[in-house]
């Protein structure tokens, strides 16, 4: 290449035709290193930092005077600060490292100019922190899932153009003959978000909209951010891991395409089931029931993908610390989306809405599946960046068991704790009050918030193992680098 | 599937479509909604209950009986400021302002509403808060259920009122005060029982931001009948 190129040529991201396959892997990954290990040593300091906060809110749901006297981590804004240090500083900074760098790899491009996503990774964090501080100090916006004070969001709207054009470029220029399914799921993400992003500011802030226009405006944001941001990038990364690690190809090209095309069209409508019962048109409620229901279709298509591809192959699956996530997240996508679905139900729903089974749903999906598949990412992706290998396989234990373990006592406490919760505030004694009074209700309610407690607290121990494993792997001098294995997580016999 | 413009076009009139149905067809549908008042009259000033549809097609809207309050009242003054500190606190993460009809739930038994909540209910607020979690009670008819007496205390320390509640306290929404010698007891000092009461010669003052969340809490109202939705029966 000319020591001058032109604008265009600058872009094209084309890796060498000429180096062979794995050399030029090897070429996306080297241009990938800095902005991804920015955004992953970020997500994993926000991941720590949400759960701090998630543990003060736990707390606090069953003992309100703990911490009661200072106003920055009153239970509304520690709730509401965890939420947001998890989704936009947990979850998008692990989505800036994987997904540019999954599409890089499948497109054989590498990723150019890598200053802007630098630049794009700095802003980012200065944005969510900035957020989260003006949620603390009472600068909250009250719509759910758009809390960050309205000064934020043109950081926010920056950082997605500054990292989405790699995506894009990196497609454009793709070497590869052949689009694989995770590229679809990449691309469409990140033009779906901004767009949601900016209306959702648009109408909800800049210019709010009429009555409950606004909170229409609202799910049908909040729930797409989960339908059409955190799950097509957790399933394209799912869809490159499997088959990536277990080296067999993915049961179904067919299936696939009818699982993205069937995802694009019903989970857009599916948001309006938070509303169910409320002070809006009942066709627009209709319509997102059907829609609910309607994802049983890309759901169980996404399934047989993802889990015949597994089939026969669990005993090399346990020993690999990535599949054991991915694969654990994926088997959570299809029961958190087929509960998702029955909760969609008005009679479901009647029971469900307003408790905390919603809760638990809600943490089954962002982390049994969103969170769960990231790890498995990051523990496939790092050691072929820094191109050294995990410093301790008994901390990946422990980071499994802990978090997995937990995630289902929690999802267990607040669905099981939720649904008598529902159905004790609707219970209805034969003259026709009320069966419990709200207070009764209340207490009945605590022990499973307790137990919720303990699984947040497995749930840390956990990070902190992750967390250990991370800095250490990154800030460990190069001369310790001796392994020239994968970090396998049960011994490997010469028969396997 | 290889062709970016492809991918692009499916990925745009999915979102567009959408966001046609559930945001812009009904922004349509309610654009027009303006406070009314419980019955509707025709141009000759006959009541004729909510909007008539007649055999050819014709919608008679009906207009606001003269004399008559037409509702949602906007909030104004300490009530339009407590709103903000009704968000700011993140109230709505544990509170609901949505009455859902009889029959479906218990909202109507546990007396949060007489009536179903509608969209018509909304539309004088610039900011809906309708809530999804009801950790606590609803709060759409909040105001005619308490005194502000009851509403300070409850702030002030939830346990006063409601032995067993998980509400947080929100003690910095008040000040301990020295009782002046010269003025004696202030006329704003909050009654409270002896085990939460500051002590001999001190008293307990709500902070501004109190008396606004206050008087929001008490001008949350539905308490009134519309043309589309009357009083629930027995």
């Amino acid at each position: 290449m000319s020591s001058n190129p032109s604008l265009i040529e600058s872009l094209n991201p084309t890796a060498d035709p000429a180096v062979d396959f794995r050399a030029r892997l090897g070429e996306v990954d080297e241009s990938m290193r800095k902005p991804a290990m920015l955004f992953l040593v970020s997500a994993v300091f926000w991941l720590l930092a949400g759960s701090a906060l998630a543990m003060i809110a736990a707390i606090k749901s069953t003992n309100p005077d703990f911490l009661g006297m200072t106003e920055w981590l009153t239970f509304g804004r520690v709730r509401t600060a965890h939420l947001n240090a998890m989704i936009f500083g947990w979850g998008n900074n692990v989505i800036f490292a994987v997904a540019p760098w999954i599409m890089g790899r499948l497109c054989k491009a590498r990723i150019r100019h890598t200053n802007i996503l630098l630049i794009a990774g700095i802003f980012w964090n200065i944005a969510v922190t900035i957020g989260i501080f003006g949620i603390l100090r009472g600068d909250m916006v009250g719509v759910e899932w758009l809390e960050m004070p309205a000064y934020v969001s043109p950081f926010v709207i920056i950082t997605y153009a500054l990292v989405g054009v790699w995506v894009v470029i990196a497609f454009r220029w793709r070497q590869s003959e052949h689009v694989y399914v995770s590229q679809w799921y990449i691309l469409a993400a990140f033009f779906w978000l901004p767009w949601l992003y900016t209306i959702a500011q648009a109408m909800l802030i800049f210019e709010p909209a009429t009555g409950v226009v606004q909170s229409l405006t609202n799910w049908w944001f909040a729930h797409n951010v989960l339908g059409l941001w955190l799950t097509p990038i957790a399933l394209a990364t799912a869809y490159y891991l499997i088959p990536k690690v277990l080296g067999r190809p993915i049961h179904s090209y067919y299936l696939s395409v009818i699982g993205f095309w069937a995802l694009a069209l019903f989970y857009n409508w599916a948001g309006v089931h938070h509303l169910i019962g409320g002070p809006v048109p009942a066709w627009v409620i209709s319509a997102g029931t059907v829609a609910s229901v309607m994802m049983v279709i890309p759901v169980i298509v996404t399934a047989i993908n993802h889990h015949l591809t597994v089939v026969g192959c669990h005993k090399e699956g346990w020993a690999s610390p990535t599949i054991r996530f991915v694969v654990f997240g994926a088997i959570n996508y299809t029961v958190v989306s087929l509960f998702g679905s029955a909760m969609a139900l008005r009679g479901v729903n009647e029971v469900t809405h307003f408790t905390h089974y919603t809760v638990g749903h809600a943490h089954h999906g962002v982390y049994g599946f969103f969170t769960m598949i990231m790890f498995g990412a990051v523990y496939y992706m790092m050691p072929r960046l820094l191109f050294r290998e995990w410093r301790n396989a008994f901390l990946i234990k422990v980071h499994w068991w802990m978090c997995g373990m937990g995630l289902i006592l929690m999802v267990a406490a607040l669905q099981i704790g939720g649904w008598f919760q529902g159905l004790q505030m609707n219970a209805l004694s034969e003259d026709g009050t009320p069966l419990y009074s709200f207070i009764q209700v209340v207490e009945n309610t605590k022990p499973w918030l307790w137990l919720r407690s303990l699984s947040g607290l497995m749930i840390v121990v956990g990070h902190f193992a992750f967390a250990i494993n991370v800095f250490w792997m990154v800030f460990s001098p190069r001369t310790q680098d001796k392994v020239t294995q994968p970090t396998l997580l049960t011994p490997t016999t010469e028969e396997a | 599937m290889k062709s970016l413009p492809l991918i692009f076009l499916g990925v745009f009139f999915t979102l567009a479509f959408s966001w046609t149905g559930i945001v812009l067809t009904t922004h349509i549908q309610m654009k027009d909604l303006t406070p009314a008042t419980a019955e509707l009259v025709n141009d000759k000033g006959e009541p004729i209950g909510g909007p008539t549809f007649l055999a050819d097609g014709e919608v008679i809207m009906g207009s606001n009986t003269e004399g008559e309050t037409a509702y949602p009242l906007r909030l104004v003054g300490e009530a339009q400021r407590g709103k903000k500190v009704y968000e700011q606190m993140g109230c709505l993460y544990c509170h609901s302002q949505q009455v859902r009809r009889k029959g479906f739930g218990a909202d109507y038994e546990r007396g949060w509403g007489n009536r179903q909540s509608v969209a018509r209910d909304y539309i004088e607020q610039d900011r809906v808060m309708l809530g999804t979690m009801r950790t606590g009670p609803d709060l759409t008819n909040v105001g005619v259920r308490y005194s502000e007496l009851w509403q300070l205390q409850h702030l002030y320390n939830p346990q006063i009122t409601s032995p067993g509640s998980t509400m947080p306290p929100y003690p910095f929404l008040f000040e301990v005060q020295k009782i002046s010698e010269m003025r004696g007891p202030s006329v704003e000092a909050i009654d409270l029982p002896d085990a939460y009461h500051p002590g001999e010669g001190y008293e307990l003052v709500p902070t501004q931001r109190a008396k606004d969340l206050v008087a929001y809490l008490m001008n949350l109202n539905q308490e009134y009948e519309l043309p589309e939705m009357k009083f629930t029966e027995e």
